[in-house]
């Protein structure tokens, strides 16, 4: 339906009739060179048309990654999955208390945390659960593996505070217990702590989101998102891992050969399509096939993309700077002529490993095994009709 | 003309180096920011339970107490006797041999069947449950909830008692089979 200057016109007018003058429902003018624009205002929003949603299924959204550019994901667009609900956390009261296995047990304010030396880094968190694995073919982007998102975090590191705690030579791990009505606790090594482990209280150049762990959070690059503690409010030093039930009931891997594996932080390298991909529709012509890819094991070497169903690879162009533990930007261009075809991306990352098949991790890992550290390569079906739908392929 | 430049150039080189240092400052031991806690607001929030026992409360449970409780306040979302649902189903210790689970993806995960160590039990509904009400049991009712459903896993007798000696002594049947991470290191295929 073509929209005319009346009914543009109406439009204003019945909105003007009935009092609502809200910028929302304000119609584009028809020529926005012969009227004023709106005024300046305190808080920017986003275009009226542009409406990037996260996809709400139960205790989790997931990021929308078909509609975004670039690396970085919006705050509003992170991903959440809590356990609780998200707290609602006054900063004046905010403390966090280290204690445990150190010389001297202290309670630092958010005031505190923010007065020792900051960090930014540019880091992705992926929660261990991010594969829909019994994806159907109307399945996008966000719904396949929208559970990992890009920000800036800045905070402190975790090794300036431990410092000033006295760590005991006995201690190895130290336990992170947010203040949620979960009150979530995993177990850290205590390696990974002093060495790029964050208290964050920052992302994307202000505050943490309160879904994010407002006003302060564990960071813990390249590693599973549950294990970032948010809202941490307590980190108790010791000798041992404290096996608490998100290290053992859950986020553990049965295996094929009759074990468990626990403690398995490390999220391995894994690409993903974002376009095209359902629900869009190609015409013949030249596509730019684009996408992202991550990996916790550092920077993402290189991306390949196939064509033609895996028969055949093409190194797909990275957008620089690549970063490391960050998703990575990927293009390829393509002719696409008409007929069907079955497009697919795998990620090699700077450790030469390469992203398996589902065939590949199924054979370790047995077609019961939990949903966690799931990185097939997954593709999409370009039907003749242009139509682009999920390339299912069965779990078991 | 070049020998001014070159004495501009020393004396830059001399200013960078000077201020250099003095901008990127050795960080201090400590830098005194933050105060000491107190043993009174450790204590008040220190509720995790190692697998050995360490962090358990004064407090003693047995599972005919627990039973009471769980009916009251569990049953509702775990099902009358933890087999039912529509929440995590807490009972249940088949397969009575092996650990089937990557098989079997029908198998559900119980605390008899799956979880490796007692401790987590307490630990857990201690902070966590019932989630309508998180925090709201006292110690004597986590140690019965616990006896409870360990004896309904089959894992302690009937009138055993839970308690800060007891609780970390019951045998796991699933511990044997848990292995902390030992992927190879990349690029070998890491499953
Ligand atoms: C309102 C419903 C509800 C009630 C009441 C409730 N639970 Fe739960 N319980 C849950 C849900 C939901 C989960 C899963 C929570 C999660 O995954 O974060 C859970 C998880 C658990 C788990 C961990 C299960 C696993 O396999 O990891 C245990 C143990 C547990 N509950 C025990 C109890 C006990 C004991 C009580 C009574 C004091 C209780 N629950 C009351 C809903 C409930």
């Amino acid at each position: 339906m073509k929209v005319t200057r009346r009914d543009l016109l109406a439009g204003a007018a019945g909105a003007v009739v009935l009092g609502k003058t809200t910028r929302a429902q304000t119609r584009t003018p028809v020529d926005p060179t012969k009227v004023r624009g709106t005024p300046t205002s305190a808080m920017g929003q986003r275009a009226r048309t542009a409406t990037p949603q996260r996809l709400v299924r139960g205790n989790i959204s997931s990021t929308p990654h078909q509609d975004l550019m670039g690396i970085i994901t919006p705050s509003d667009l992170h991903f959440e999955r809590h356990h609780a609900g998200v707290p609602e956390i006054d900063p004046a009261n905010y403390s966090l208390l280290i204690h445990g296995m150190v010389d001297r047990p202290m309670v630092f304010s958010l005031a505190d945390l923010k007065r020792f030396p900051s960090v930014s880094r540019i880091h992705f968190l992926e929660c261990s659960g991010n594969l829909g694995r019994v994806a159907g073919p109307e399945t996008t982007p966000g719904l396949l593996a929208g559970l990992t998102s890009t920000s800036e975090w800045t905070g402190v590191k975790l090794a300036t505070l431990l410092k000033e705690v006295g760590v005991q030579p006995k201690a190895t791990w130290l336990l992170a217990e947010g203040s949620d009505a979960a009150v979530l606790t995993r177990s850290v090594p205590m390696a990974k702590a002093l060495d790029d482990a964050l208290i964050a209280y920052g992302q994307n150049g202000e505050a943490i989101r309160p879904e994010q762990g407002y006003p302060a959070r564990l960071f813990l690059p390249g590693w599973e998102g549950n294990a970032s503690v948010k809202w941490l409010r307590r980190i108790e030093v010791s000798d041992a891992p404290f096996m608490t039930r998100e290290e053992t009931s859950k986020y553990t891997e049965p295996f094929a050969n009759g074990t468990a594996r626990m403690f398995s932080f490390q999220m391995d390298a894994r690409s993903l399509i974002t376009y095209p991909a359902f629900p869009n529709t190609l015409e013949p012509g030249w596509v730019e096939i684009k996408g992202i890819a991550w990996t916790g094991a550092g920077k993402i070497r290189r991306v390949e993309v196939s064509t033609n169903g895996g028969a055949t690879w093409a190194a797909a162009e990275l957008q620089e700077p690549v970063l490391s533990m960050a998703h990575t930007r990927f293009r390829h261009l393509w002719n696409w002529t008409g007929g069907e075809a079955v497009i697919m991306s795998r990620a090699v990352d700077g450790t030469g490993y390469v992203q398996p098949t589902r065939a590949e991790l199924l054979k370790l890992r047995g077609p019961g095994t939990a949903i966690y550290h799931m990185n097939p390569i997954t593709g999409w079906v370009v039907q003749a009709t242009g139509n682009v739908i999920y390339k299912q392929e069965p779990w078991g | 003309m070049r020998r001014t430049a070159t004495l501009w150039g020393a004396t830059i080189s001399v200013t960078v180096a000077v201020t250099g240092a003095a901008l990127f400052a050795q960080a201090p031991a400590r830098f005194g920011f933050g105060r000491p806690a107190t043993p009174q607001e450790i204590a008040a929030i220190d509720i995790d339970v190692m697998p050995d026992g360490r962090g358990l409360p004064p407090g003693r449970g047995t599972s005919a107490e627990g039973a009471v409780i769980y009916a009251a306040k569990c049953a509702q979302c775990h099902g009358k006797t933890g087999t039912e649902g529509p929440n995590d189903i807490l009972v249940g210790r088949e397969p009575r041999t092996g650990f089937q689970f990557a098989q079997n993806p029908k198998l559900p995960h119980t605390i008899g069947n799956y979880w490796p160590y007692a401790t987590t039990v307490f630990d857990y509904v201690r902070r966590a449950m019932p989630p309508t009400a998180p925090g709201s049991l006292t110690d004597d009712e986590v140690y019965a909830l616990t006896a409870f459903l360990l004896h309904a896993n089959e894992l302690i007798a009937v009138d055993a008692v839970m308690d800060q000696s007891t609780l970390a002594r019951v045998v796991m049947p699933a511990r044997q089979y848990f292995v902390p991470e030992s992927r190879p290191a990349p690029p070998k295929p890491r499953p």
